[in-house]
């Protein structure tokens, strides 16, 4: 039992990924968590505004299960599989958080100083769920795929496309965390 | 049974996620400042057996569950909209700490806000799909 609820390594989750995503090719689909936004867009009659959304939704419904799986998955790791310990963080990069007065780095997924309800109503809660949310459903559909799309199956499959995603991948979050986060967080 | 072994995968994927931390906005934090090893193990051990399953995939001619043959489509040429809708993604990604799937995963975790974070998402790529034939692609 121990082994499932400490934290997963690196060479664990690794293999466990490629494994999932060749799972799904053999299921005839791709590794590709992103086109649910549009899917559900689509279901939600945005094909009447735009060309980008007239296709047969009906056929992408098992991106919709995956992601339900997702939820469901997430949520049995919250009950049954919890660590108690604090995640292993680098020690420079908990200082510094703390100094952006997030309290106990690494106690949960998500600082939960930054990423609670209430904190919607701020204007730093506002850019990093709202504007952040916002960003990442643009540009990935933008760039035609997200991190399961390009950087794991993409990759796997020598695209060079995919390759130029992952560069603009770090290019902007590196922009956002040298540059950014730093006046976000101390709004 | 057809739709329930996609269920399967994303709980399972969403059990992956969650015990190896890569969901985690501490986790892309560490990633962007070149911090920690952990993301690019996860990242780099996943596309060194990927590269190794997709080739064994497409030398063997493995038939897909239906039995049809399993063709990769490539991704289409051009480099601008993966640099360009890249870094978009990777502004917000830095911010949420959560790519689309993950969002999922947190909301699953009991992290509430996340529902708002998913619905500015699609909030995102209904915006991309007005624009889409005005942004270089």
């Amino acid at each position: 039992m121990e082994i499932l609820t400490q934290a997963w390594p690196w060479y664990v989750a690794g293999p466990l990924i490629a494994i999932n995503m060749a799972v799904l090719i053999y299921f005839g689909k791709r590794f590709g968590l992103s086109s649910n936004f549009r899917t559900m867009c689509s279901i939600a009659g945005a094909g009447k505004l735009a060309e980008f959304f007239r296709f047969d939704w009906k056929k992408d419904i098992w991106n919709l299960m995956v992601i339900l799986g997702a939820v469901i998955g997430g949520f049995l790791v919250s009950e049954y599989l919890k660590s108690d310990e604090l995640m292993d963080l680098n020690p420079e990069v908990v200082a510094e958080l703390k100094g952006f007065g997030i309290k106990n780095p690494g106690e949960a997924l998500a600082p939960v100083e930054l990423f609670s309800l209430d904190q919607l109503f701020t204007l730093k809660g506002f850019i990093l769920m709202v504007i952040g949310g916002f960003l990442v459903g643009f540009g990935t559909r933008w760039a035609g795929g997200c991190t399961s799309g390009h950087a794991i199956s993409g990759l796997s499959d020598l695209q060079l496309p995919s390759l130029i995603a992952v560069i603009g991948f770090f290019v902007g979050g590196i922009i956002t965390t040298y540059f950014l986060l730093p006046i976000i967080l101390n709004l | 049974m057809k739709l329930i072994k996609f269920l399967l995968v994303g709980v399972w994927m969403g059990v992956i996620f969650s015990k190896s931390e890569i969901i985690s906005w501490f986790r892309i934090y560490e990633m962007f400042k070149f911090k920690s090893f952990h993301m690019y193990g996860v990242i780099g051990s996943a596309v060194i057996l990927g590269i190794i399953f997709i080739q064994l995939i497409k030398s063997s001619k493995m038939k897909s569950i239906q039995g049809e043959e399993i063709s990769i489509a490539g991704k289409d040429k051009g480099w601008k909209r993966y640099l360009f809708g890249g870094t978009v993604f990777g502004l917000g990604w830095a911010l949420t700490g959560a790519c689309p799937g993950p969002m999922y995963t947190l909301f699953g975790s009991g992290f509430t806000s996340f529902l708002i974070v998913i619905f500015s998402a699609a909030v995102g790529t209904f915006v991309y799909g007005l624009l889409k034939n005005k942004l270089p692609h």
